[in-house]
């Protein structure tokens, strides 16, 4: 039993680590632009092609560094060729808009790359067992929460102490001021974006070498993201973290005692939230409300 | 409300001359469907899934054309309609009209529910639990195996023929029946719905949507009206899902999803979310469209993303919001 319990725990921590890594991307656009990102999710499997494309030429450690990046820049292509346009808009029409993308590079990494499952190949040495009695923790999966524990160490350190991370925090309290400070919003725009898409493709690839790939393999992850953001509470990112936490635990020690019940406890852990604290476990009353 | 109804040029609902001949227009379109539409290739199962799909766009266009709140989770009334339609019709007994009413209360009941929820919320975050709660439905659907078939759907009822007292309407094998059957659904609610928005109430949902901080300061309980505003909505959403199950004869899990809310959506915003009958337009063509497209290629979704995509860069304001920007002017 106590296997058991652990096993699911461990679990809940690496799925509640591609969960916060998504959700932090999702927020940090919805928070400086107003937009909610639909297609993230596939961002998050373009970043996982991308590994596998790469992995022949520069193995799985260079395809770690490398696909970020690039999915960073697509999102950046992207940015610039659309969702800029509806900034300034209703934001009924940024959600269209990536809804839209979402349906077409779902499609597109199905017509490039097939429907069925790719497997990401990890090295062997990371595929093996951490010891015979813990044996249902390869060392892959501890690598997994280690990398995401120094990117939220990064991205947070990054929003803090540099100039482009405090600018980017003050746009999402008012960024009309940080605009007449002098401040290029629709670069600050951009570059957040960009920031957002980066950690999406490196959930893609770690995600990726542990459950493989597929054209809708962000899908799953979109709505908890979702969850751990309202949960957390809209306009904090450190809300967001401890939101993606606690739904990845929560569902997998239900789990145990409950095998279909990981998706409920998440709906029921939003729903006690917004009765008992409808601004969210960290959000500030009147943001974005 | 001054302001609310001068300042638009939307809902010309004072002036009578150029709108008795959009209705008569609609009307004549809707009333001849069976003659023509074989002609043009198509079939009166499709005719159908326009009527319902624009009838739910209407009705989320109550909220988010009429209330200036977006919702992006209404599937999930839709599909819990139709799901409500499909379990009375297996479980209870072959009626048509109680299937209705439980599609329509379920849809109904849901969305008062989750309104008490979010009713307070704005903008994107709005929009954001609204699809988080509106998955609850899809969830449901898809776990709850023994009692909505899992993911294979709930199968195993179909509409029952309606007993009117003095003759039977054989809906069940007679198509061009069912359709004046939807036709006749469909012209009721939406004139409840016209005559709704046209009343004081509809009035002040008018002014939330273009000043909400004015409309408080008027004394207007703004979150009552958007919680009365979203429930109404799922209303008739839910009216609109009950109509699915019984044209299918088939609830499907997917009519929950929130891909459904994303088509809902684009149908009120391509045909003109400013206009009464701009969403049952953009169901006409996104219907057809996608009918069309699914047929000639496996890569459907690229195109139907593509159409998201064009309509929100190049034509934001929607079909008939063209037209009526040329006749303001």
């Amino acid at each position: 039993m106590l296997q058991v319990v652990l096993f699911n725990v461990t679990n809940g921590l690496i799925i509640g680590a591609f969960y916060v890594l998504m959700a932090l991307g999702l927020s940090l656009i919805l928070n400086l632009s107003n937009v909610i990102n639909f297609a993230h999710g596939n961002f998050l499997a373009l970043g996982g092609y991308t590994a596998f494309v790469l992995t022949p030429y520069i193995g799985f450690w260079g395809a770690l560094l490398v696909s970020p990046f690039i999915t960073a820049i697509l999102g950046l292509i992207i940015e610039r060729l659309m969702i800029r346009h509806v900034y300034r808009r209703d934001p009924v029409y940024s959600l269209l808009l990536t809804f839209g993308l979402a349906f077409i590079i779902q499609d597109l990494c199905r017509y490039i790359f097939g429907p069925n499952g790719l497997p990401l190949g990890v090295p062997d040495a990371m595929a093996a067992p951490l010891s015979q009695s813990l044996f249902f923790i390869t060392w892959y999966r501890v690598f997994n929460v280690t990398v995401v524990v120094l990117a939220v160490i990064a991205l947070f350190s990054f929003l803090r102490f540099t100039r482009v991370g405090v600018r980017i925090r003050a746009g999402t309290l008012d960024l009309e001021t940080v605009s007449v400070l002098g401040v290029n919003v629709g670069f600050l725009r951009s570059f957040n974006f960009g920031l957002g898409c980066l950690l999406a493709g490196l959930a893609g690839v770690l995600a990726g070498g542990q459950i493989g790939l597929n054209p809708n393999m962000g899908d799953d992850l979109l709505m908890p993201s979702f969850i751990a953001i309202i949960v957390g509470g809209v306009g904090s990112l450190t809300g967001t973290l401890i939101g993606g936490l606690l739904i990845g635990v929560a569902a997998a020690v239900t789990t145990v005692f409950w095998s279909s019940g990981s998706e409920a406890v998440i709906y029921i852990i939003m729903a006690v939230v917004l009765i008992i604290r409808p601004r969210g476990l960290m959000g500030e009353e009147g943001m974005l409300t | 409300m001054n302001s609310a109804t001068t300042s638009t040029p939307v809902s010309e609902r004072g002036g009578i001359d150029p709108r008795w001949g959009k209705l008569a227009i609609i009307w004549l379109a809707l009333l001849t469907v069976p003659l023509w539409l074989p002609f043009l290739g198509g079939y009166t199962a499709l005719a159908g899934r326009v009527l319902v799909l624009g009838l739910a766009a209407m009705s989320f266009n109550i909220l988010l054309g009429f209330t200036g709140v977006m919702s992006f989770g209404h599937a999930a009334y839709f599909g819990l309609g139709a799901y409500g339609a499909g379990l009375a019709l297996k479980y209870v007994t072959p009626s048509t009209p109680l299937a209705l009413v439980c599609g329509t209360l379920l849809g109904g009941l849901a969305g008062g529910i989750v309104g008490a929820f979010i009713a307070r919320r704005r903008g994107v975050y709005f929009a954001m639990a609204t699809v988080a709660f509106g998955q609850i439905g899809f969830y449901i659907a898809y776990t709850w195996n023994d009692l909505t078939g899992g993911y294979d759907g709930l199968r195993g009822f179909v509409r029952a023929p309606i007993h009117l007292g003095f003759a039977t309407l054989d809906i069940t094998n007679n198509s061009t029946l069912f359709y004046y059957f939807l036709l006749a659904m469909f012209a009721g609610a939406v004139a409840l719905q016209g005559l709704l928005l046209g009343s004081p109430f509809g009035r002040t949902l008018l002014a939330i949507r273009e000043n909400e901080r004015r409309a408080r300061f008027l004394g207007i309980p703004i979150d009552w009206h958007i919680w009365l505003s979203f429930t109404i909505s799922c209303v008739f959403t839910g009216f609109a899902g009950s109509l699915y199950a019984l044209l299918n004869n088939f609830a499907d899990p997917m009519a929950m999803h929130y891909s459904l809310s994303g088509e809902i959506v684009i149908m009120a915003v391509m045909g003109g979310m400013r206009s009464f009958w701009g969403p049952l337009v953009g169901a006409a063509i996104f219907v057809v469209a996608q009918d069309y497209i699914s047929s000639m290629t496996v890569n459907w979704m690229s195109f139907v993303g593509l159409i998201f995509v064009l309509v929100v860069l190049f034509f934001p304001r929607g079909l008939l919001g063209m037209f009526q920007r040329k006749e303001a002017a």
